[in-house]
């Protein structure tokens, strides 16, 4: 399903990811969350722009469990655990925010 | 504090004892499909905690030589992806020296660290695993 | 250990790369195309002969027949047919395929 955001429209896989992740901008993340009836708060970007520079580096998404660990890593181990982590994406921290952050489905990712 | 919960999930819960597994990668990465097949399975694999190596030998040393930019042949660069398996706890990377000299490369060459082993010690790597996933 | 190898040795390395890697107690069974390394009077006919003295050597029959090659087999390579490919498999504790 195509997103429409300021008059341009961008194209999605079957479950709403990105087709290019060139077309991602801020805007387009919170109509994304919009639908999932999840306003974005500064917690949920600091997730979803670390998933950003994750991919920017290493060209994949992480698994959960990495993601978990490395947001420990980055921002304390009161955000790097997963009942913080599904607190904010209920949909699963990955999928969810992978989504919002304009990456394709995490590898593995079911 | 990591490790200690994947010991005691391994051997109370679902895979039962830990296995050695060992991926052995064989050919130059974008002429065919093996390489990145070969990554997404070692990257899927990572979530059963299991004792996993990553071998290098004959083309696969091309795999994670320095350098590679794709965008002119339209093709992913997944190289990048070598240096997140660190993150996956996934450390232990071999690359055979005979293989990696033949092709005029050096250990600095790679994008991530790696032991180089000559051909003996390789095949007495093989032979001490459990499973032998070939790519 | 059981070491498959199913790639022509003139197109690929795989079965030259193979034999650099075999230890006591392993043993070769050659399928598909690799049935092209249990020939005689080729190029790596010596190699091959060379690691027959060490460990033994299978080929899959219906593979090497499917290709015409029955009558050009090395001489103490032993041919099985697909339950001897199975009974391999059974009897080492690991197997490694050499594509």
């Amino acid at each position: 399903m195509p997103i429409t955001v300021a008059g341009k429209t961008v194209e999605t896989d079957e479950e709403g990811y990105l087709a290019n992740r060139t077309d991602w901008s801020e805007e387009i993340a919170k109509e994304m969350a919009k639908v999932d009836n999840c306003d974005l708060s500064q917690n949920h970007w600091e997730v979803i722009n670390f998933l950003r520079q994750y991919y920017d580096e290493y060209q994949i998404a992480p698994a959960v469990r990495v993601l978990t660990k490395a947001i420990g890593k980055k921002l304390g181990p009161d955000k790097g655990n997963s009942k913080y982590l599904y607190e904010l994406f209920p949909y699963g921290p990955a999928k969810q925010a992978c989504k919002y952050a304009g990456l394709p489905k995490p590898t593995g990712c079911v | 504090m990591t490790e200690a919960t994947g010991g005691i999930e391994m051997e109370e819960g679902v895979g039962g004892k830990v296995k050695k597994f060992l991926y052995v990668n064989r050919k130059a990465p974008y002429g065919t499909i093996y390489a990145l097949e070969s990554l997404e399975v070692v990257l899927i694999a990572a979530a059963f905690d299991q004792d996993v190596s990553l071998a290098f030998l004959d083309d696969g040393v091309y795999q994670i030589v320095k350098g590679q930019h794709t965008k002119p042949i339209d093709v992913k660069n997944f190289s990048p992806a070598y240096r997140a398996l660190e993150g996956y706890d996934i450390e232990k990377l071999f690359v055979e020296k005979e293989s990696m000299e033949a092709r005029g490369l050096k250990e600095e060459d790679f994008i991530v660290p790696v032991k180089v082993i000559g051909t003996q010690e390789m095949t007495d790597l093989m032979q001490s695993q459990d499973v032998i996933l070939s790519f | 250990m059981l070491h498959t190898v199913n790639k022509s040795p003139t197109e690929r390395n795989a079965l030259e790369s193979c034999l650099k890697h075999l230890k006591k107690g392993c043993a070769v069974l050659l399928i598909e195309d690799g049935v092209y390394g249990a020939l005689k009077g080729t190029s790596s006919t010596k190699m091959v002969e060379q690691a027959l003295k060490n460990h033994p050597i299978y080929a899959l029959y219906p593979d090497i027949e499917a290709r015409g090659m029955q009558d050009r087999v090395i001489d103490g390579i032993k041919l099985v047919d697909y339950s001897g490919f199975v009974d391999l498999a059974v009897e080492h504790p690991s197997v490694q395929a050499w594509l």
